[in-house]
């Protein structure tokens, strides 16, 4: 268990969600590629943390806010999801091409 | 040792559940595959006795994905993955561009010196953090919690049909104090200006004028 090791770890899981967020069509399917690249970051950042810091507690305070960045990704997403749907009933990606109306 | 093989256990899990959510049929079960990946980075940062961040994701994330799991149901084509269909664009690309974020990462992990500086054994990581917290960083903290704040604001503003006094296109009308009387407050003049007194003036002077209407209406 090596801070290398860790952050190849961390790397796939960025590699797998952006892979998810590029490819996928509907808009939930989107947001959890972001998740998952969100998830490889914090896994890094946790990384770092307990290898490199000494110990010094900021590096967590730097993963916390991260959790919160995820947290805000994820409602207003799905509030933008639900506005969307209800102006033109679209779920997937292709019937927002505009961003007019 | 143990702990060497519970990391790469759970590293594993993570990557392997992180490929399943954009794999399986089933959107339920991508949900619940991100879970099982978030979780099992949860518990790499327990490893790294990073108590509290592991915990705290596991509890959201557990949280967060059942949210995600509703939207599918009420939301997406396909939650189920009862009928065949194609829910992927641009999949060349897409693989393409997921296989070179990773190389490249990999090779700059690879290739950078890291720094070495561990953390020392027998530290109370915890009670470090939550001094730090409550402490030194404690306005950084407050931001985050402002801006879930606003999150939430956003959300409701973002995702509500209408607004506080009805749909968007009835406009902006205040409900009356009494059943079907007029509206509370101030009226809206139509096309005068808003300067503050004389529009308060105007608005006295309509009243009368209104509550007359209004006795008619009744009266019938």
């Amino acid at each position: 268990m090596t801070l290398t090791a860790i952050l190849i770890v961390a790397a796939a899981l960025f590699g797998i969600g952006l892979f998810g967020a590029l490819s996928q069509k509907s808009f939930v399917m989107l947001m959890m590629g972001l998740e998952l690249m969100l998830n490889g970051t914090l896994l890094a950042t946790v990384g770092f943390w307990a290898y490199s810091l000494g110990g010094l507690p900021k590096g967590q305070l730097l993963a916390i806010l991260i959790m919160a960045v995820m947290a805000v990704e994820l409602a207003i997403g799905f509030a933008l999801v639900v506005a969307v749907y209800r102006k033109r009933q679209a779920d997937v990606i292709e019937s927002i091409k505009t961003l007019k109306n | 040792m143990t702990k060497d093989i519970l990391f790469y256990a759970l590293s594993a899990l993570a990557i392997w559940s992180g490929w399943r959510v954009f794999r399986v049929d089933s959107m339920i079960r991508a949900t619940f595959a991100l879970m099982v990946s978030f979780i099992a980075v949860g518990g790499i940062a327990l490893l790294m006795s990073a108590d509290y961040i592991g915990v705290a994701t596991v509890f959201m994330m557990a949280v967060e994905m059942m949210v995600m799991g509703l939207f599918m149901v009420m939301f997406m084509m396909n939650p189920a993955g009862l009928n065949p269909m194609q829910m992927v664009h641009q999949y060349r690309f897409s693989i393409g561009a997921g296989i070179a974020a990773f190389v490249g990462l990999t090779v700059a992990i690879l290739t950078t010196p890291l720094p070495d500086n561990p953390l020392p054994p027998g530290g109370d990581t915890l009670r470090d953090l939550g001094f730090e917290l409550l402490g030194n960083s404690m306005l950084i903290f407050e931001t985050a919690g402002v801006t879930l704040l606003a999150t939430m604001v956003g959300a409701v503003v973002l995702s509500s049909a209408s607004g506080r006094f009805g749909s968007a296109g009835q406009g902006s009308v205040p409900p009356g104090l009494t059943a079907g009387g007029p509206p509370a407050g101030r009226t809206a003049e139509d096309g005068k200006g808003h300067g503050g007194h004389a529009g308060h003036g105007m608005s006295m002077q309509k009243k009368p004028a209104m509550q007359a209407h209004d006795d008619h209406g009744k009266g019938h």
